[in-house]
Parts: C-alpha cells; structure tokens; sequence
C-alpha cells in the first residue's frame, strides 16, 4: 500500500497535464450521478418513511375509527399520543422495557465471551484448519434466523429431544415446558441467533492484530495472561465495542425470536409490543410512538458504531 | 514488571516456573490451547447440530418431531395434500419468496454498486450525507424500518399497493447497504492505480471503469449478491408487514405464521428448501469469486471473504 502512494504525486501530475490536452478528466457530476439513483431512493423510502412515523406519533386520532391521522406540518403538532404512551412506558409497560434491557445486556455479554473465545482461537491457532473453521463460522449466515429457531423449536419441544434425554436419564420427572415463557429459553435463542454476527468481526479484527507486538509483550517477560490482558485486550476494544453494538441492535428491535420461542406475556419485550400494537386495529399511533422510542433510544449506540466504523473503513 | 523482566533475563529460553501440574500447565507459553479449542469446537456443535436434526425432520415419516422412522420423501412430494410440492398456498409460497429475492437482488446490487463507486470519489458535504444516511439504513433495526414502510405505503404513498410492489421497495431499502459496504471494502483495497494507468493509456473514465474497474470488483459484486439473496429469501419482518393479501406471503412468513400454530415435517421441509436454495446461490457466488481472483495479490481464501463481510 506504501508503495502507490509515494509514487503518486508524479502520477498526478502527469494526468492532469494530459487530461488538459486531451480533455480527459472528471466531469463535475460525473461521480455525484453514480450517487443519485440510489440517494433518491433513501430519501423516499428511508428518509420519508422516518418523517411518517414522527407524523403520526405526533398526529391525532380519527375520532370515529380510531385510525391514525398523520400530521405533516410539524407547527401543528400534538404531543397527546406520544405523552399517553410515554406514560404507560413508566407505569404499564415498564416492566417490559426492564426486561428487554436484561435481557439484550445478558444476551450480549454472553455472546461476547462465546464469540471472543472462538474469534481468538481461529485467529491465532488456527492454522491448517483455518479455512475448515470460518466455513463452519460463516455457515449459519446462509442459513435462515427462521430457520435456526425451528431447529430449536424441535429440540425443545415437550416431545423433543432434550425432554426425551432428559426423561430417560431420569435427571427430570415430567418434560420440561421449555417453550412457554422461560427467560432462559428466550435469552438463550437471542444468542444463537445474533453470535454469528459477532464471531466474523472479532475475527477480523483480531486477524488484524500484529503478532509482533504479542511477541514483543512475551519477549519484554510478561506471561500469557498478562500479554493477552496488557496488549490483546486492548488493542481489540474498538473491535468489542462495535461487535456488541452489532449484535445488540437488532436484540432490541427483536420480537420474533420471543414469539418462536416463548409466546407468552412473561416475557414481552419492546419489540413485542410493537408488533402487537400493528397487528392490533385503532393502535396505529401506539405502533409509530413505539417506533420512536425505540428510534430515541438505539440513536446513540446506531451513531457510535456509524463513527467507529466509518474511522476503520478509511484506515485498513 | 521488574521481576518479570529479571526472571526473563536470567533463562531466556525456558522460564523456570515452580508449583504443581496446573500451575506449570497454566504457565506454560508453548502448550495446546485445550480450553479455546474446546470452547471453538463446543459452539461449531452447539451452532449446527440443532439445524441437522431439523433438516432430518423433513425426511421422516412420522409427524413427531422426535421419533425417528424411515427416510421418506413425504413431506417433499410424496404426500398428496400436506407436502411442500402440493400444499397450494406452500407451494405459491415458493414461487413469490424466489420472486421477491431475484427481483431484489436484480435491483439493489446494481443501484448499490454504483453508489459505492461514487460515494467514494465523490468529496463534499452532500456526499458525506448521503453516505451517512446509507450507512443508517445499515444500523437501523429491521422492525423500525419495516413498520415505517408499512406507514409511508398506507399514508403518504398509497398509491403503492401492500403486496409484491411494496415489499420489494421495502426489500430493496434494506438490503441496498450490503453491496455498498462490500463494493466499497474492495474499492479501497484496489486503489486508483489501475484506473489512472487505463486514463493514461487513452480510455475515457466511463472505459477505465468499464474495462478495468468493473471487472476487478465482480468477486465483490458476486458476493455481495449472494448475500442480498440469501438474507431476501430468509426476511421475514420487512415482508411480513408490506405483504397484503396471503397469497404475497412469502415462504418465510408462512414459515414464522405456522412455527408455533401448526407444526408440520412440510414446514421443515419448507425451511430446509429456502436452505438449500441459499446454499445454491452462495456455492455459484463463491465459485465466481474464486474464478475472478485467480492470479490476483490477494488471497482468495474464506479468510478475505470473511473480512469482507
């Protein structure tokens, strides 16, 4: 990469000096037009959309259907939907927004141990079965969420494998009714559902890490712990920070994996509580102030991987 | 620090460590890592043996998730009325969840592509926007997005109607920062070297990306098309709030709507085709990759695939 980059001033020059003879040279719109097809389609169908949801949840209420009915003009206004959502936030549905945050922060933080120990291992032994591993890592990517909550819809069914096991080692007296409102059930499929989108980037970055300065830790006496603690630890935290927020993300805005795998009010999360407010006639504007709350609450973490991310993508 | 560093000093070959087994095993830089393989080994089990069993499902006889009869391919065709192939609504599922993804993929990689070829020469203010708000699309959790686009098509754009139109724009928008992000990751690595040597040798900058660009990002380009269909094929959150009447559902919704109502081996059936369906594209994408890098500096391996992903 060093290279190039020296030689290129001369190279610049040199173009430039014929482009002004020959008239080869960048039009001004010409890598802007690359841009706009794609650019008008997110502000029509990203950007518009966003506006609507803020349109209803600050909108009224069609007195007779119960409909939503959106207001674009932001001087008019109403806060009555948000305020009375909001306030059912503190008093009814608190408990869900506790839940939800244990939840994501449990599921997180044991994909991260997981996903670390494994991203650790293949990045630095895993030598001739490298490319045996990261098939078998990227596997799950091109298989469907949907897909991986059935596999465990069958295991832990009442008539599954794990009760049969379980049963026949006698280590339970009745089948175990996984599937119906056990937290465990449900932080435990939020895990299997996100840690592959955990385990590649910790790869990567660990992949990334220079040996030498591993080296130059055991050289300078520090024992394994120490050197992975003092430098290994260290150096990936951009790479951990940006890994938890990958997967935790979409943990919040999730409700399916709770309807596959729970189905019970035990243990509703934010997620949940939109989708029954769509699937609910007259709850329009509950489902768009959900939205925004939930819009409000990812904005900081959304914002910070954007930065870090953007930071890494212009210095590899 | 210091004692460390003096203790090194003195047996810089092999540092001499007192104490039991454990704490000689502990302290021993050269020994097998047996924890982490075991933790690395555990999760690839843990990760896939769940899918083997559901995938063994569709194949048996019996309607019971856990008793295990003979290799049957009843719940594929065999079976008259409940099998993927002749369950009417299964069986149109199929064909709108191929639809929807092959139209999704055929737009957004295109309109993708040529936004990270911009946005990367492109300097300025209107272009950092732009790509700021491309890459909040990225981040921005499924549900938020889905339902905002379940409102703006029954408001404010109604002339779109709820069914296959609203549910590929919808698609389209969520799916078009994949081959941005790729497409960019490979335009980095390339460089603006062998453009400008094509300028020099006299092509037009539409040539020099015709004929020299282009082909240097088709591995990208194959990848991130895999993956637009893979993650298409298996969304079932955007789709599910844009589809109308049932017949727009689409395999993966029928697949989230019936998971806990009705079990059935046809729906594992189901799950294992959408599957193998990904494992098509993703095995012809990967080929194509191979085939493009051949001969290239860099490696071709899983490990610059996975990198880019």
């Amino acid at each position: 990469m060093s290279a190039p980059s020296q030689v290129e001033p001369v190279h610049r020059r040199r173009r430039s000096g014929r482009a002004a003879e020959e008239g080869i040279h960048y039009s001004r719109w010409f890598w802007p037009s690359f841009t706009i097809p794609a650019t008008i389609w997110l502000v029509v169908l990203f950007i518009l959309p966003l506006y609507t949801v803020v349109s209803i949840a600050f909108g009224t209420v069609d007195p007779i259907f119960r409909g939503p009915l959106p207001v674009y003009e932001p001087w008019w206004w109403s806060g009555e939907q948000f305020g009375k959502v909001l306030g059912d936030s503190f008093g009814l549905y608190r408990h869900v927004y506790i839940h939800t945050f244990e939840y994501v922060v449990i599921a997180s933080a044991l994909c991260l141990v997981l996903a670390y120990s494994v991203a650790y291992y293949v990045a630095r032994y895993g030598g001739k079965r490298k490319t045996l591993l990261l098939a078998l890592l990227i596997a799950p990517f091109f298989i469907s969420y949907l897909m991986r909550m059935l596999a465990w819809i069958n295991l832990l069914d009442t008539e599954g494998y794990i009760n049969k096991v379980l049963t026949f080692l006698h280590l339970v007296p009745h089948p175990i009714e996984w599937l119906s409102g056990r937290p465990s059930t449900v932080i435990m499929g939020l895990i299997y559902g996100y840690i592959p989108y955990m385990i590649l980037p910790l790869y990567a970055f660990l992949d990334r890490i220079d040996a030498n300065l591993l080296e130059a830790g055991r050289d300078l006496g520090a024992g394994p712990a120490r050197t992975f603690f003092r430098v290994t630890l260290p150096l990936s935290r951009p790479g951990i920070l940006a890994a938890l927020v990958i997967v935790s993300l979409p943990m919040f805005g999730d409700y399916y994996t709770n309807n596959l795998l729970s189905q019970s009010p035990k243990t509703t999360m934010l997620g949940n509580l939109i989708d029954e407010a769509y699937g609910s006639t007259g709850q329009g504007p509950r489902a768009a102030v959900f939205v925004l709350i939930l819009m409000v609450l990812l904005i900081i973490p959304m914002l910070y991987y954007l930065r870090s991310t953007s930071r890494s993508l212009l210095t590899r | 620090m210091n004692e460390s560093a003096l203790s090194g000093l003195q047996s810089p070959a092999l540092p001499r460590v007192r104490g039991g087994f454990v704490r000689r095993w502990v302290r021993n830089p050269w020994r097998r890592p047996t924890i982490l393989a075991t933790i690395t080994w555990g999760y690839i089990a843990w990760s896939l043996i769940p899918l083997t069993i559901a995938i063994a499902v569709s194949f048996n006889r019996s309607r019971s998730s856990s008793s295990v009869n003979l290799f049957s391919l009843q719940w594929w065709w065999t079976d008259p009325s409940d099998s993927l192939l002749h369950d009417p609504e299964l069986h149109s599922a199929v064909i709108q969840s191929l639809k929807l993804s092959l139209t999704t993929m055929v737009i957004a990689v295109p309109l993708g592509v040529a936004f990270a070829l911009g946005i990367d020469r492109w300097r300025g203010r209107v272009a950092s926007g732009a790509n700021f708000v491309m890459l909040l699309s990225f981040v921005m959790p499924e549900i938020i997005l889905g339902l905002s686009l379940f409102f703006v098509f029954s408001f404010l754009l109604k002339f779109v109607p709820l069914g296959s139109a609203a549910q590929i724009l919808g698609l389209v928008t969520f799916q078009l920062s994949y081959p941005v992000i790729i497409v960019r990751a490979r335009l980095l690595s390339i460089g603006k070297d062998f453009e400008e040597a094509a300028m020099d040798l006299g092509a037009t900058p539409r040539q020099s990306i015709r004929a020299v660009l282009l082909p240097m990002l088709y591995p990208a380009i194959f990848a991130s098309a895999a993956i637009v269909f893979a993650d298409t094929i298996d969304d079932f959150v955007t789709v599910r709030y844009l589809s109308g009447p049932a017949t727009s559902e689409p395999l993966s919704v029928k697949i989230y709507n019936f998971a806990r109502g009705q079990p059935s081996p046809a729906i594992n059936a189901a799950a294992t085709f959408m599957l193998a369906s990904t494992i098509v594209v993703g095995a012809v994408a990967y080929l194509l990759y191979r085939a493009f890098t051949r001969g290239q500096r860099t490696g071709a391996g899983l490990g610059d695939l996975a990198t880019q992903l």
